[in-house]
């Protein structure tokens, strides 16, 4: 069959709308505020924490999107979300050695950006938040590139329009705008391409977003926001930030919301893709909330253990998105042993260049804090620049 | 030569039209820009002739209006965007000060961000709170953001049309009391360059700094004391970021006196910046300490009280005699 065609005949509904509506149903306004954390939440799901394929009537039109996935492409996909733990524990290493400032780990939500990240084509533009490293692997950004901003060399550091990745962006949400800015300027250029904004659970919070779902909505624009809610922002849980599950706040907006399970690659993948299709089709955006969990702290600078219960994390560990597609790969033929071994060399190799490249990446001139303030130049920033320049070079031996 | 008479609100309105005619890539978004033409008619008539896809009309959301603006200059557009009244900005200054005016560095010089955001400012219009307030300063003070107000008609007229050829964002205040003040456009001129200071009255006494609504006042004020015997210059500083200090210095060095006015509180206003870089400049020139006149710390008063709030003739005109007693 082919995925495209079907998709674009048929009227689409959020099956996250359906779900909504019959949970809205079921339970009592009250009542749904305990559904949000401790009932199991209904998700889009193509392979079970042990690996076995999902396959019933109300995923179809989802696994349809991943119906062309070979047995070399999920080896792909799992190759992607080894090397992507293997950066992120290097980085996080790292971070304990001193070579970097901070770090701020995925660890756990590998599936949930190389599902989504993979069904991007190379037009499409992302706007990630500051821990989408797995998206950024995906895009083909340079690991390395990364780290200048955690490392204190920069706060940024790359061309966002090399890769179509914009900037890593710290102020909770505020991308999501930006997102919805570009993709109406997509729509006007008339270009066959989305554009994805990556944001977490507790940034649902912030009115930014609203206003990138209302903008996005009145404008129709070609944008995917895709959220991972992993369930914690830093210390606050998720029932601090929502009263209602998040994938039904798209309905309030008017487009579908749909909660895909984060912890499973293939679901993630095909998600992605049925979203950024309607985007491109021109039927506007969509919400997809990645429901997974983050296994290590927020950032490096947080102690998980003084907020969170161990067998929260013991619940989230039998999910691991690795191990899954790996169960997987082995229970359907689809890798041997040697594939396992030759990757683990790959990523060992990986993670030695990895921390070779960071310690040796020199610290900024110090009249690059002079630099690029200004596209067209500035008399206040010249006049600084000069008394500063002047003002070291009035050491024995300064520049 | 093509000099027409025109209010400023007209200018800026002309001044866009060139715009939009000139660069298919610039678009008119705020809040009724479209059809009602803006609040004070700055977009009259854009969006009938330039249409809905280049005069967007947005929710009302000024965080939303700034932050779709840059994803939009991020994708190669040159957005325009009017946030309706100065104390409406705030919803929408994390996206200024967080976003729009770090981008660029934070690319390390590979992305552009040529954003425009109009703000008509200021008092004396008989408003309600929130929409008579001077927040220039709070702009200026943010490194990777360009603040410019125009005083006069050929100024918004020129200078709008050159934050917009910018490449940094620009946060361009209108005087709004001004807009119906007419003046001569030259439409075919040269402009001045967008961030130097303009001398509009020559003086040998004493240099009135002033921007925006408040050059008119100074103008005044000089002819008031002229009649007095004192000669006044009056300097429209155009910019505030970055203030063109060597065009002030020059004028104290003529006059060595200086008064710096505006509407904006005096407490850690423009004028204190100037007063002190002039002050280590101008040291062994000035006959006396630089002085300021401005808003009070206090929140903008009702309009009842407004006329005593905002610098009027007497208060400049006490200035300058502080000044020449020394």
């Amino acid at each position: 069959m082919t995925v495209e065609s079907t998709a674009a005949r048929k009227p689409r509904r959020s099956s996250g709308t359906k779900r909504a509506a019959g949970a809205a149903n079921a339970a009592k306004p009250a009542a749904a505020t305990a559904q949000t954390q401790d009932a199991e939440p209904q998700l889009v799901q193509l392979l079970t924490p042990q690996g076995d394929r999902v396959d019933n009537a109300e995923n179809a039109e989802f696994a349809s999107f991943v119906a062309d996935i070979t047995t070399e492409d999920l080896r792909g996909l799992y190759r992607d979300m080894v090397m992507t733990r293997r950066f992120d524990g290097e980085a996080t290493a790292l971070q304990r050695q001193g070579e970097l400032g901070l770090w701020a780990s995925l660890l756990g939500q590998e599936a949930a950006q190389i599902g989504s990240g993979r069904a991007l084509n190379d037009a499409d533009y992302v706007f990630p938040t500051y821990r989408e490293h797995g998206v950024a692997w995906c895009r083909g950004v340079d690991p390395t590139n990364l780290l200048g901003m955690f490392r204190g060399v920069n706060h940024g550091g790359w061309d966002p329009n090399l890769n179509n990745f914009h900037l890593y962006t710290i102020v909770i949400g505020s991308q999501t705008l930006h997102a919805t800015g570009y993709a109406m300027g997509v729509a006007k250029d008339g270009a066959d391409a989305a554009v994805i904004a990556y944001f977490g659970d507790g940034a649902s919070s912030q009115g930014d977003v609203m206003e990138a779902f209302n903008f996005s909505a009145v404008y129709n624009s070609p944008v995917v926001f895709f959220c991972q809610n992993n369930q914690w922002a830093i210390s606050e849980p998720t029932e601090r930030q929502m009263r209602v599950p998040l994938y039904q706040r798209a309905q309030g907006f008017g487009f579908p919301g749909v909660r895909v399970d984060g912890n499973d690659v293939l679901a993630c993948l095909a998600v992605t893709r049925w979203a950024l299709d309607r985007a491109r089709r021109g039927e506007g955006p969509t919400l997809v909330e990645a429901f997974t969990y983050r296994m290590g702290a927020h950032t490096t600078s947080d102690d998980p253990t003084k907020y969170r219960r161990d067998e929260e994390r013991a619940a989230w560990e039998s999910k691991d998105p690795i191990q899954r597609l790996k169960a997987h790969l082995l229970a359907t033929g689809g890798a041997d042993e040697a594939f396992f071994e030759e990757l683990e060399a790959e990523s060992e190799a990986m993670g030695k260049r990895v921390r070779e490249a960071v310690r040796a990446m020199p610290d900024p001139d110090t009249m690059a804090i002079f630099e690029n303030v200004y596209a067209d130049g500035h008399a206040l920033v010249d006049e600084e620049r000069a008394q500063f320049a002047a003002y070291l070079a009035s050491f024995e031996g300064g520049e | 030569m093509a000099i027409e008479k025109m209010s400023i609100a007209k200018a800026l309105n002309e001044s866009l039209r060139k715009a939009l005619e000139q660069d298919p890539k610039v678009l008119i978004m705020g809040e009724d820009v479209g059809k009602l033409g803006g609040v004070f008619r700055i977009t009259d008539g854009l969006q009938k002739d330039f249409g809905e896809e280049r005069v967007i009309d947005t929710p009302l959301a000024e965080s939303g209006i700034v932050g779709t603006a840059i994803g939009l200059a991020l994708r190669g557009y040159r957005p325009v965007v009017e946030i309706q009244f100065d104390g409406f900005v705030f919803p929408a200054y994390d996206q200024i000060v967080t976003q729009l005016a770090k981008m660029h560095a934070r690319a390390l010089g590979k992305i552009k961000l040529p954003v425009v955001v109009r703000i008509p400012y200021g008092g004396a219009i008989g408003a309600v709170e929130h929409h008579s307030e001077s927040p220039e300063t709070l702009f200026a003070h943010v490194a990777g953001l360009k603040v410019v107000s125009p005083s006069n008609a050929s100024d918004a007229y020129w200078m709008l049309q050159q934050a917009i050829l910018s490449d940094d964002p620009v946060i361009f205040f209108e005087p709004k009391r001004r807009y119906w003040d007419k003046g001569e456009v030259d439409t075919e001129a040269i402009p001045g360059e967008l961030h130097k200071s303009r001398v509009v009255r020559e003086g040998s006494d004493l240099t009135l700094a002033a921007y925006g609504p408040m050059v008119k006042v100074c103008l005044e004020a000089a002819a008031a004391a002229a009649e007095e015997g004192k000669s006044v210059e009056v300097l429209d500083l155009r910019s505030m970021s970055p203030v063109d200090f060597d065009g002030i210095q020059a004028s104290v060095e003529r006059t060595r006196r200086l008064v710096v006015v505006h509407e904006a509180p005096v407490f850690l206003g423009v004028g204190s910046e100037i007063a002190a870089r002039i002050t280590e400049r101008c040291f062994y020139h000035l006959e006396a300490p630089v002085l300021r006149v401005g808003g009070f710390h206090a929140p903008y008063p009702p309009a009842r009280l407004e006329d005593e709030y905002l610098p009027g003739l007497d208060r400049v005109l006490d200035a300058v005699d502080r000044s020449l007693a020394y």
